[in-house]
């Protein structure tokens, strides 16, 4: 063992804090409840990805020749609701988030940890309903649950997979009250709100979402196992009822919802990017602005998923105004992060080639946004694969991009450990290089008028499937990687120094992985975020670490 | 407000603050649960207005109204036990453990507490009264509905409305008599660190209140004597 390495682990941390399960299971730390919620959307995120990947089989021939029909819709459903709801939602906020905010601010904990850990327990229930409904033979509405299928008609478990959905959604709430609370009342003497990291200003405008969208979707699944069991329903036609009325609820919430998964994306590549390029971002006040701006008008564009549906035409022509309206400031941040790296020193690490993937392919999903908010496209577009490739560049291109680059860069300060870089950098290739093999063909086949969620299709699409599945297999090299790599430098890697990247932030003025209490110093120091290349970087940022801080 | 902070917090008053951001955070999400049925009575008012108004006459408005005013009335009581729980920890935070002024307040309090306890019972109890009057008229949707034929479909749905809105508002009135009930046993008990868990129920059952009464209008009174 080298000096260096008993350095690390002789040093007091959140990790050496207690080794028993107990200590874990009933751990009121927001860097240990992080770590609970990391290790479960791990598993719920390769179990939705075995599930793409028998899809992904299934379509490689025009025939059904490796599942039926109802198993297929069983999958892309299990699919959809297991990545939504028990991958993508908690991802960064409830992994990333609970362990940085905190950190971020200055603070030494959440402002309610016992809610905090409650949050990782509801999440937990939610899931073993999910797996009880996997069990017991899976449930084939499609993630929407859209009625009158799922009330009338189908005969699969859509009672117990509604009550995960409904069980989880409490979790994101306590997880967002927690964050909203926090941020408000916790920031440490000298944090103002215009310091902020914008990591720290995404997860806050994502709370806020979620605590208000999260209860609309509750109260709609009340009444969708509640027209199940009785029969009786405000959706039901033959009651009087309306079908689109579900439809409303249900996008008002799974709108936003898509912005509760890329808010915290932005959050993550807003911090990557300067420290990568050494330079402060470009636009601060513009890029806080932006975010709060996608969260409002974020909450008043979910007609845009019901062009076709019937509502009426006034109504898609406002929705579809107000969707374009949203890309502005979109658009903002892109231009941002982009005039961010001019004239930086630009260092390809593998967060850096992380984050620059999710720029481009986030570039790419929002783009193709547009086309499906232009009411008269739509039409055309409408349940083909051109929506599958649009919302997976968003939420894989765009949120599991960000998030693995997140967990590269705060992988060190997380378990004290450095990762493989090479075998890093080669992950992030095979995802980049992966996924646009997957999904770009899927534009050209929605173009070509291909329709989502059939297990067969016309022998014409064959060729353009076939380079997305052999895409699919290039992606999941790359998903399973940093799953060895990362696990293997938690127990084995370099000790890691305070501030591996030089990176500015209060998160890396202490130890890796920090003290229980989060800071040896009861008040860390504030100053200026991002404050890349306006000292002499090398110096100037060693500044910030504990051993040469200046008190 | 409590003694002792918790470490994470730097004062009490920080605690109590966070605490109360923290409720209104959560009560933001409680209205926004009742949104959907909201809507839904919307538009099936929209949709069946004339059904809708046969079917009001239908509910107990004498009933709805006693129960208004319990509820308002216990909520003067939860206010009323606030302002001495808060009394009683401001004291026991300037002066020693146990003087007889505090006492007073925490006995004030717990007193008061019990009889929003009372209340909430009466009211649930007066619900369910009511409950089974419409279940013998068969005016529970999914239980052998009948209605006059012609208003027959937009009666049904203003029953489930009615039976979800007052459903699940039920099922907070029952939460929220719980959660008075332990703290008026633990502040009978004569515990001064409970205010701010006072203060917070306190909030929780006014927005409880504070939903009936736009429920009351909706379900018993609107269009009654069209």
């Amino acid at each position: 063992m080298s000096t260096d390495e008993s350095k690390v682990l002789d040093r007091p941390s959140y990790l050496r804090d207690g080794y028993t399960l107990r200590s874990w299971l009933l751990t009121r730390d927001h860097k240990r409840i992080a770590l609970l919620y990391m290790f479960s959307i791990t598993g719920f995120f390769f179990l939705g990805g075995a599930a793409a990947t028998i899809i992904r089989i299934e379509l490689m021939t025009p025939g059904a020749d490796l599942v039926d029909a109802r198993t297929y819709n069983e999958l892309f459903t299990a699919h959809g609701v297991i990545m939504v709801w028990f991958f993508l939602i908690p991802s960064i906020p409830a992994t990333l988030g609970n362990f940085l905010i905190p950190l971020m601010i200055g603070a030494q904990e959440v402002a309610f940890p016992r809610l905090n850990l409650a949050s990782w327990y509801v999440y937990t229930l939610g899931g073993i309903f999910v797996l009880i409904t996997l069990i017991a033979g899976g449930v084939d509405t499609g993630w929407t649950f859209y009625t009158p299928f799922s009330t009338l008609f189908s005969n699969s478990n859509v009672v117990l997979a509604v009550v995960g959905v409904f069980i989880v959604g409490f979790s994101s709430i306590f997880t967002g009250l927690n964050f909203i609370v926090t941020v408000h009342r916790l920031r440490a003497p000298g944090m103002t709100w215009f310091r902020l990291p914008l990591f720290v200003w995404a997860n806050y405008a994502t709370s806020l979402i979620v605590v208000l969208a999260t209860p609309v979707l509750a109260m709609t699944l009340v009444l969708i196992a509640f027209e199940r069991i009785t029969h009786v329903g405000i959706f039901d036609p033959s009651l009087g009822g309306d079908p689109i009325f579900f439809q409303h609820l249900f996008w008002f919430y799974s709108h936003p919802a898509v912005y509760i998964m890329v808010l915290p994306a932005m959050g993550v590549a807003s911090e990557i990017i300067p420290c990568f390029a050494r330079r402060p971002v470009f636009g601060y006040r513009a890029m806080t602005y932006a975010i709060m701006a996608i969260a409002v008008i974020g909450f008043l564009v979910w007609g845009h998923h019901m062009f076709v549906s019937g509502q009426s035409m006034y109504a898609s022509i406002v929705f579809s105004l107000l969707s374009f309206l949203v890309a502005i400031p979109s658009a903002v941040k892109v231009f941002n992060w982009t005039a961010t790296l001019y004239k930086g020193s630009i260092a390809l690490s593998s967060p850096m080639l992380y984050a620059l993937g999710f720029v481009g392919l986030f570039t790419i999903g929002g783009l193709t946004g547009l086309f499906l908010a232009a009411t008269a496209v739509d039409v055309h577009l409408t349940d083909t694969y051109f929506v599958v490739a649009h919302f997976h560049y968003i939420m894989v291109g765009g949120t599991v991009m960000a998030y693995l680059g997140g967990l590269h860069f705060w992988w060190p300060k997380i378990v004290g450990r450095m990762y493989p870089e090479t075998w890093a950098r080669i992950a992030a290739v095979s995802i980049f290089v992966g996924f646009n093999l997957t999904f770009f063909p899927q534009y050209i086949l929605g173009s070509l008028g291909m329709p989502r969620r059939y297990h067969t299709y016309a022998p014409q699409y064959q060729l353009l499937n076939d380079f997305s599945s052999l895409g699919a297999g290039v992606m999941a090299i790359g998903y399973v990687l940093p799953l060895a790599y990362l696990l293997y430098a938690m127990l084995r890697g370099q000790p890691a120094p305070p501030n591996p990247w030089n990176a500015a932030g209060l998160e890396w003025q202490t130890s890796s992985p920090p003290p229980q209490q989060n800071f040896d110093r009861t008040t860390p120091a504030v100053g200026e975020p991002y404050d890349y290349g306006r000292s002499t970087p090398a110096q100037g940022q060693g500044a910030r670490t504990p051993e040469g801080a200046q008190s | 407000m409590s003694a002792a902070p918790l470490a994470h917090f730097d004062s009490a008053q920080r605690q109590y603050e966070s605490a109360t951001l923290g409720m209104w955070v959560f009560l933001a999400t409680e209205l926004m649960f009742f949104v959907p049925l909201f809507l839904a009575y919307a538009r099936g008012r929209v949709e069946f207005g004339d059904a809708f108004a046969a079917a009001r006459r239908h509910t107990d408005a004498a009933i709805g109204t006693v129960n208004t005013a319990i509820l308002l009335t216990s909520s003067l009581c939860v206010a009323i036990a606030v302002r001495s729980a808060m009394l009683a920890a401001e004291l026991s935070q300037t002066q020693g453990r146990h003087s007889a002024e505090i006492d007073r307040h925490l006995r004030a309090a717990s007193r008061f507490l019990w009889l929003t306890v009372l209340l909430g019972v009466l009211f649930l109890a007066l619900k369910a009264v009511e409950y089974r009057s419409e279940w013998a008229e068969h005016l529970v949707p999914w239980l052998d509905f009948r209605f006059a034929a012609d208003h027959r479909t937009g009666a049904g749905y203003f029953y489930l409305a009615y039976f979800a809105m007052t459903g699940v508002h039920a099922v907070h009135m029952i939460v929220g008599v719980s959660l008075v009930a332990t703290l008026a046993v633990r502040l009978g008990r004569g515990d001064a660190d409970r205010a701010n868990a006072v203060a917070m129920t306190g909030l929780y059952w006014h927005c409880i209140d504070a939903i009936w009464v736009f429920l009351y209008p909706l379900l018993y009174l609107v269009g009654r004597h069209a």
